[in-house]
């Protein structure tokens, strides 16, 4: 520890911090451009110069010096002002004066310190630089011009999203940030360089020229778009979303979020399903919510409970799935399953079937195994935080499944899910890796269970997780990765299932005559028996809905207050930032009005009297936000042979990172982003 | 005066083989085992005693630097010689590289001895192809006689010494760029602290030092500390090399003195100014960055460290530049501008947006369109740049502007005047 002085304030600080973090810790702001707390220090803006008594009479950088005990530091002295000012002067000579049509304006760090250390004139005469612009990709609009070199960008996509694709080319007043060779980024984390920015130079290029921040309400959500339970806000005017922003979560993204999560909006207000739709001679026909709920109710009166079935889909709040379960068993019915792409997963303990380890648990890890899952395409955030952690200590990392580019060095130990078996045996050199790692992980994704062996190979990563002691009293390091942000709620409020219930592949075969989807659209519509009578309700028409008899429009995440619960298991509550197109309506009050008509009325009016229902059955939702760590004691594995596993090679479930769901299969970015791959892998032929 | 028997560097004209045989002929590599056995400490002692001073440009104590290197390390600790030698009128290094190159690898070893260094990286600037190749053959050469490489000298310390080409960027003279490109990386300064001794070539400590102060050093452990503090003035002992450009009758690299006046350095050895002393208008006394001198000052000066600054320029790197009265003072400080423009790296802000800055304004200055009160602004962003930058190349653009501010802000306000009084063209009616 050392002990320094701030302007006067004295604090102690960890030695080998810097002064800029020790004036944090004092509650002195320094300004800064380039420096951000989790890229390497670059010291390149200039604009966080100090005095430190008895150094040489020049000031410092606070953002890369160390504090040594006994310092005294002073951050507002005249040489320090005169300093900041002159930076200040520097950056804005050659910056262009188009604040009014800029996308960063109102929210841009250069803006605001210029407020305080700009000056009300200009002393340059000269003409200003002309930078041509760069075409990142259909993402990240650029206007290089703005560019303060601060090379913030460059060190996110180098150290973060692991892709050596922005670099600074030239020096002098020439440098220029780039991708060398004009590319689109080739990462799926792309879109944080536009938060990182401190300046308008990278943009967002769908929300250009859309909104300005100060006419937008801003909302605290979820994303849905894959497991990790991303925090997001999103930033909306009267009924559309324009943006969508992460949220800073230590234990879940850090200040992260995916591309697609944060540029797929754009499909909510496409291909929307805003009122119910009835078949009738085998047409869809626009009806009222009476007549939809009249035509359900009239082919309920005909049928049996066990012929009655319902799948949840990937994106479903845990409400809605609750209500849906209640809503049948009310009728009679145990025929519920939430897994549609027939993933084997095991719902009997709650370990089976989350992310264990936790998401900020990866950094104590000291090797990984990942089996069937593809991170970087399935989870780009978490995966980020195994880079992370891969960085800082180097720990081996092994893969299961097809070899790819995960952006850390992996050994690859062949695509078959025999390596497990390998693995057990010792048969492969990466077991004794794993068996000395004091905290190993394993990690599982949906491309290892959405198969018929996969209950086998479930058994057999558990099996192999006790076998090298990632199960420990204080470490648990059996891990299943989810791509379906709806589907560990739906776990834990046993949505699969009962006795005697039938599963998704049995009620999709004609072992049901009803079949309620909510917001199902992950398998081919095509595999319904043909006699089914199908209720599909969603946002989206989407494949669920083009088969459907009856359609009843529910809301997307963005439009309802709902609770996602991640792969970790960790409860999470989104908030509604806008209202549902047309005539839909927040799903769980669909079920909730459904019920009546049908007699079955479901025992809550209010969404508060529902969550309650939901902390009885299960106690996670009691705990929103909060993820308590726990080891593991008994270590009886999954149901399933680990020794019946086939030789077919693991592949992820995410063919293409951009579209994994109505959302985003909706959406103009989307397809953008797949037409400028496309095009990158043709220029790279 | 410097007399013949205390000159170093006795083949600085080539008139001598370069390589192993004449240089044994001229001492080097006599005895090297003696001097390494006295220990690392003796010979860092001795160093500190002798008073060297960097002959790089900063002037930094040779012996106190080395000492900085860690007493025992678990990482292996590096040399780096810098022979990037790219600042406007020096030359000095290239001629040791190429007609005295075993003083240099012969330094290496007893440098990186004194420091506990495993191998000794020589950067040369890129466009020094001739001396490159001069060096690597005196290097083949120090290996087959095993006076480097294992056992070297037969001291039974290992020893290796590597050749690194630039590619002919000045950046890469600053110690931190330098280590970054010979890293394989853009030569970029980096922040300072933490410094190379503790940080340096692949993260291992590190110390690096210029041509010139690693060639002396065994002539100065084999003659005694005593014997070069003889030389020079207090606090400036010993002698340097000067390189003598511009308008002069002979222009020449010569051995000499510290503190010699600079009057005599001119005239002895260049053969004067050219059209006699009173003919000069200004010298540059240290290599382009330093603060020019007018001939007021070079009546008296002496050419040492602490004498120059008295007068607010430097020694830098002792390349003299001397201009007559036909030069155009003005325009040849705006060139200096539009070099440091050119060779800003451009990762930190005042320096990236300031070179270029100044030298418009000086380019305008050149012609006098300009206002008096733009000499001032002028001014304001030098100080603005100087100490403001992550390395020296900013300081070292804003002193040669202050100087010419300081010296002959009355030339650039006449011709501000003159190009007032010139007829504004008027247009084609």
């Amino acid at each position: 520890m050392a002990k320094v002085t701030i302007d006067g304030i004295v604090v102690e600080v960890a030695s080998g911090s810097t002064i800029l973090q020790a004036a944090e810790q004092a509650g002195i702001e320094i300004p800064r451009f380039c420096y951000h707390e989790r890229l390497s220090i670059a010291g390149n803006c200039r604009m966080c110069l100090v005095e430190v008594e008895k150094t040489p009479p020049k000031p410092i950088a606070s953002c890369g010096y160390p504090v040594a005990d006994g310092m005294v530091v002073h951050t507002d002295s005249p040489m320090v002002r005169k300093g900041r000012r002159g930076v200040m002067e520097f950056l804005l000579i050659n910056h262009p004066l188009d604040c009014p049509i800029c996308d960063q304006g109102g929210e841009c760090d250069l803006q605001d310190q210029a407020m305080g250390f700009g000056a009300d004139h200009s002393r340059y005469d000269e003409n200003k630089r002309a930078v041509p612009d760069k075409n990142l990709g259909p993402l990240v609009k650029t206007s290089m011009n703005r560019c303060i070199h601060c090379t913030r960008c460059i060190r996110f996509i180098t150290e973060v999203a692991g892709v050596p694709d922005l670099g600074a080319t030239a020096r002098g007043e020439h440098m220029e940030v780039g991708t060398y060779v004009e590319k689109a980024l080739g990462s799926e984390l792309s879109g944080n360089i536009i938060d990182l920015c401190p300046v308008g130079a990278l943009t967002s290029k769908p929300y250009a020229f859309v909104a300005r921040p100060w006419e937008l309400a801003k909302v605290d959500s979820i994303d849905v778009l894959d497991a990790i339970g991303t925090n997001i806000r999103i930033d909306a005017r009267g009924t559309e979303v324009l943006r969508i922003l992460p949220r800073i979560n230590e234990d879940v993204n850090e200040e992260w979020l995916g591309d697609k999560s944060r540029f797929a909006m754009d499909g909510l207000k496409r291909r929307r399903l805003d009122r119910p739709w009835v078949r009738e001679n085998g047409k869809l026909r626009a009806a009222t919510w009476d007549q939809a709920f009249a035509a359900i109710a009239a082919k309920l009166k005909t049928l049996q409970g066990d012929r009655i079935g319902a799948i949840a889909g990937d994106l479903c709040d845990a409400e809605s799935v609750l209500a849906l379960k209640d809503l049948l068993a009310n009728l009679g019915s145990t025929n519920v399953d939430c897994r549609q792409d027939g993933a084997r997963l095991d719902a009997t303990r709650r370990d089976f079937y989350c992310f264990n380890t936790s998401i900020a648990g990866i950094e104590e890890a000291d090797a990984i195994l990942i089996v069937g899952s593809n991170p970087r395409k399935e989870a780009p955030v978490l995966n980020a935080r195994i880079r992370k952690a891969w960085l800082a200590s180097g720990m081996p990392i092994g893969l299961i499944g097809s070899e790819t580019d995960l952006t850390y060095a992996v050994t690859h130990l062949g695509a078959s899910p025999s390596a497990l078996t390998d693995l057990h045996t010792g048969a492969h050199d990466f077991a004794k890796i794993l068996a000395n790692a004091k905290k190993p992980m394993i990690i599982v994704g949906q491309g290892a269970l959405a198969r018929p062996d996969g209950s086998a190979i479930l058994a057999a990563a558990w099996r192999l997780a006790a076998h090298v002691g990632a199960l420990s009293a204080d470490w648990h390091g059996f891990n299943v990765l989810h791509t379906a942000a709806g589907r560990v709620g739906a776990l834990d409020l046993g949505f699969v299932p009962g006795p005697n219930g039938k599963s998704v592949d049995a009620m999709l075969d004609g072992g049901v005559d009803l079949l309620w989807l909510l917001g199902a659209d992950g398998f081919d519509p095509a595999r319904i028996a043909s006699g089914t009578f199908v209720v599909y309700q969603g946002h989206h028409g989407d494949a669920g809905a083009q088969r459907a008899d009856v359609i009843l429009p529910g809301a997307a995440y963005t439009e309802k207050s709902g609770t996602y619960v991640n792969t970790e298991g960790r409860a999470q509550r989104a908030f509604k930032a806008v209202y549902p197109p047309g005539e839909a309506r927040e799903d769980w009050t669909i079920l909730r009005a459904f019920s009546a008509i049908v007699g079955k009325t479901l025992p809550y009016d209010t969404i508060e009297a529902l969550r309650t229902r939901m902390e009885q059955i299960h106690p996670a939702f009691g705990r929103v936000g909060f993820l308590p760590r726990f080891g593991c004691s008994d270590h009886s594995g999954p149901a399933g042979d680990p020794a019946v596993l086939s030789d077919a090679p693991l592949v992820s479930t995410v063919a293409n990172y951009y579209v994994t769901d109505p959302i985003s299969r909706s959406s103009p970015t989307m397809a953008a982003c797949i037409a400028a791959q496309d095009q990158t892998a043709l220029a790279a032929e | 005066m410097l007399l013949d028997k205390d000159r170093i560097f006795t083949n600085l004209y080539g008139q001598h083989d370069p390589f192993l045989k004449g240089a044994r002929s001229r001492g080097d590599w006599d005895n090297t085992v003696a001097i390494l056995s006295r220990g690392r400490d003796a010979i860092i002692q001795e160093m500190k005693d002798s008073g060297l001073r960097g002959r790089g440009g900063a002037g930094f104590p040779t012996g106190l630097k080395w000492s900085f290197m860690p007493k025992q390390s678990d990482r292996p600790c590096y040399l780096v010689v810098n022979g990037d030698e790219s600042e406007p009128g020096t030359c000095k290094d290239r001629d040791i590289l190429r007609h005295d190159p075993h003083k240099l690898i012969e330094g290496c070893l007893v440098a990186g001895f004194a420091m506990g260094a495993t191998a000794a990286y020589i950067y040369v600037r890129g466009e020094f192809y001739n001396e490159i190749m001069a060096v690597q053959h005196a290097i083949d050469e120090a290996y087959e006689a095993g006076l480097i490489g294992k056992n070297a000298c037969g001291s039974g310390y290992d020893y290796d010494v590597f050749l690194h080409r630039g590619a002919g960027a000045y950046i890469c003279g600053e110690e931190t760029a330098l280590i970054e490109s010979l890293e394989g990386k853009k030569g970029m300064p980096r922040m300072k602290p933490p410094f190379p001794a503790g940080v340096g070539l692949y993260g291992c400590p590190s110390t690096v030092n210029n041509v010139e102060s690693i060639a002396v050093a065994p002539t100065i452990l084999r003659r005694g500390a005593a014997w070069f503090t003889s030389l020079g003035r207090p606090n400036n002992a010993g002698q340097k090399l000067f390189c003598i450009s511009g308008h002069v009758n002979k222009p020449c690299n010569v051995e000499e003195e510290l503190g010699i006046p600079l009057r005599e350095l001119i005239e002895r050895y260049a053969g004067g100014v050219r059209g006699g002393w009173d003919n000069l208008l200004a010298i540059i006394p240290g290599g382009a960055s330093v603060p020019l001198l007018p001939k007021s000052i070079c009546d008296e000066v002496l050419m040492d460290f602490d004498s120059l600054r008295a007068v607010r320029s430097g020694l830098g790197t002792a390349a003299v530049i001397v201009m007559d009265k036909s030069t155009d003072i003005i325009k040849a400080i705006a060139r200096l501008s539009k070099f440091y423009m050119h060779e800003s790296c451009g990762q930190c802000t005042p320096c990236r947006e300031g070179t270029g800055w100044m030298w418009r304004v000086m380019t305008r200055m050149v012609e006098g369109r300009a206002t008096s009160d733009e000499i001032d602004t002028l001014e304001a962003v030098t100080r603005q740049i100087e100490g403001h930058t992550i390395c020296a190349l900013g300081d070292a653009a804003a002193w040669p502007i202050q100087g010419l501010i300081r010296h002959f802000r009355p030339v650039m306000e006449e011709r501000i005047a003159a190009y007032r009084k010139k007829p504004m063209p008027m247009a084609a009616e």
